[in-house]
């Protein structure tokens, strides 16, 4: 599966979604979830939280292992996706479907500045996990 | 860093799909895919693994069950049918445990022994140490011989030239190691191995026979029937293909380690190891100690009474139990050992080590990240032959 270039990518393996509202949904990539294998748990950021960019917001685990999430941009937590508590197996299936949470970036700009699919592909390349 | 060691089956698990790892400096499939569909696959039918990087180690020689004796925790003299396995522990004189084996009983001058492959090496250093000294005692048997006559000076010398152990210590990095198991594993053998089924239909559970140059044994490490078959390395990959001809799939390394948890057996490595004696791992059911036979650990494990012990735990919020996690209980701090996602309960559930007081049913609360979330005690097994087993 190749990742979507309507997609903004970070170099620990999150996507972003711009949202027609102006949020961003948040999920983690096809590369991510090959690696961690079977996900089992999804672990719910706060609603209404604060993060920094590239803070640490929520964990998803696998059969094999916990795995942190971070914030691409700085902004507030503005929704979870309750269906991952029952079906974390989503994420494996249709990693670019399941988002984790949205956001409400402090900055739109900061958005643009996040790898597009070509730049985070390289990243994959790189084999940096 | 050194070159990962493989196995005679790599290019099969490439050939197949798996994502291969570093396990231990063996580079082995960690899945072909979803590892809990592997885990399903053996619960519900059957699967194969490779477990090549297992060691076999041969104990041939007079001495070989005199020796047995003395360097294991369990006792060889439970095995009086050929091709009788037992499972046992390798003290240190401290009772750390070196290494857990299995031993086949095949004649009373040959014993095998498989042992884990992170351990291998420090495990037949070991016995080979040990057997040196054992060599240089006077047998037991011999020394207590009371002296009856003037003579019996010279005698006894007699006696004892002849009871000199006899070992020979060689292990067998040649042959390969192929684990079916689940229900239907054993027929899928005998469907994939031409005369395998005569041989082997009335092997009873923990036993093995030879069938030319492989040797199949009725063991596993899932809870679940099959078979563990010792070939030599150039063959495995007909078996393994033999295997999959018959419609046997692969299972990786991942599936392996949550199917031992569920059926409650421990990893060398995580559940036990050399700063931990067997009593404290949840082991007391392989130790010998009721017996007059001496044997290295004893002592220390007598003069030491256990003060924790290991119990299952079921997670009863969301998340994931792991391994070094803390347990707080009402008589003390625990640790979990091994932790997982357990595909069939649904539930996340771990081996923990906690005081020798806390009670089966107890309710305990294990940190995790920067939470507590509850669990209670079990019983283990969590499942065996495709089923829980745990009341929860």
């Amino acid at each position: 599966m190749s990742n979507p270039e309507n997609l903004k990518y970070t170099s620990s393996h999150e996507w972003v979604k711009t949202e027609a509202d102006g949020t961003i949904s948040i999920g983690i990539t096809q590369h991510a979830q090959e690696l961690l294998g079977d996900m089992v748990f999804v672990e719910a950021p706060k609603l209404g939280r604060k993060l920094g960019a590239g803070e640490e917001c929520t964990v998803v685990e696998s059969v094999k292992a916990a795995s942190d999430v971070y914030a691409p941009v700085s902004g507030v937590v503005t929704a979870v996706n309750s269906d991952l508590e029952h079906t974390p197996e989503a994420i494996n299936s249709d990693p670019y479907g399941a988002w984790i949470f949205r956001m409400k970036p402090d900055n739109a700009a900061d958005i643009t500045a996040l790898l597009d699919a070509k730049a985070y592909q390289a990243v994959v390349d790189s084999g940096a996990h | 860093m050194t070159a990962l060691k493989q196995t005679p089956l790599n290019a099969a698990h490439r050939a197949m799909g798996a994502r291969m790892v570093d396990f231990g400096g063996w580079e082995m499939p960690v899945n072909y895919g979803s590892q809990i569909d592997e885990h399903h696959q053996v619960r519900n039918d059957c699967g194969m693994f490779d477990v090549s990087h297992m060691r076999v180690v041969d104990i041939k020689g007079a001495g070989a069950r005199g020796f047995l004796r003395y360097l294991l925790a369990n006792n060889v003299d439970k095995l009086t049918q050929p091709g009788k396995a037992l499972y046992s522990c390798m003290l240190l004189d401290n009772g750390g445990v070196i290494d857990d084996l299995i031993v086949y009983f095949m004649s009373e001058t040959w014993f095998r022994i498989v042992v884990n492959a992170g351990t291998a090496d420090k495990d037949i250093a070991w016995m080979k140490q040990q057997a040196g000294e054992f060599n240089g005692h006077v047998p037991t048997a011999v020394a207590a011989a009371p002296l009856a006559s003037s003579t019996a000076g010279k005698q006894s010398q007699e006696v004892l030239d002849k009871a000199v152990p006899d070992l020979a210590i060689a292990d067998h990095p040649e042959l390969a190691m192929i684990a079916v198991q689940g229900p239907h594993a054993r027929e899928k053998v005998w469907a994939a191995l031409p005369g395998s089924q005569g041989l082997t239909e009335g092997l009873i559970p923990f036993s093995a026979v030879e069938m030319g140059t492989m040797f199949i044994a009725r063991t596993g490490y899932t809870g679940e029937d099959g078979f563990e078959i010792m070939i030599p390395a150039r063959a495995a990959p007909y078996l393994w293909a033999s295997l999959a001809e018959k419609g046997v799939k692969p299972i990786g390394l991942g599936a392996r380690d949550t199917l031992r948890l569920e059926a409650g057996m421990n990893l060398y490595g995580k559940d036990m190891d050399e700063s931990i004696n067997p009593l404290e791992a949840g082991l007391a059911w392989t130790v010998d100690l009721k017996s007059e036979r001496d044997f290295i650990g004893k002592a220390a494990l007598l003069a030491n009474p256990p003060t924790r012990k290991l119990v299952g735990l079921v997670l009863e919020d969301r998340g994931v139990l792991r391994g070094h996690q803390q347990v707080h209980t009402a008589l003390g701090a625990g640790e979990i050992t091994s932790g997982s996602f357990s595909p069939t309960l649904g539930k996340s559930i771990a081996l923990a080590r906690v005081p020798d007081a806390v009670k089966i049913g107890d309710n305990v609360q294990i940190e995790i990240r920067d939470k507590l979330l509850n669990a209670k005690t079990v019983k283990y097994p969590f499942a065996r032959n495709g089923k829980a087993v745990c009341n929860l």
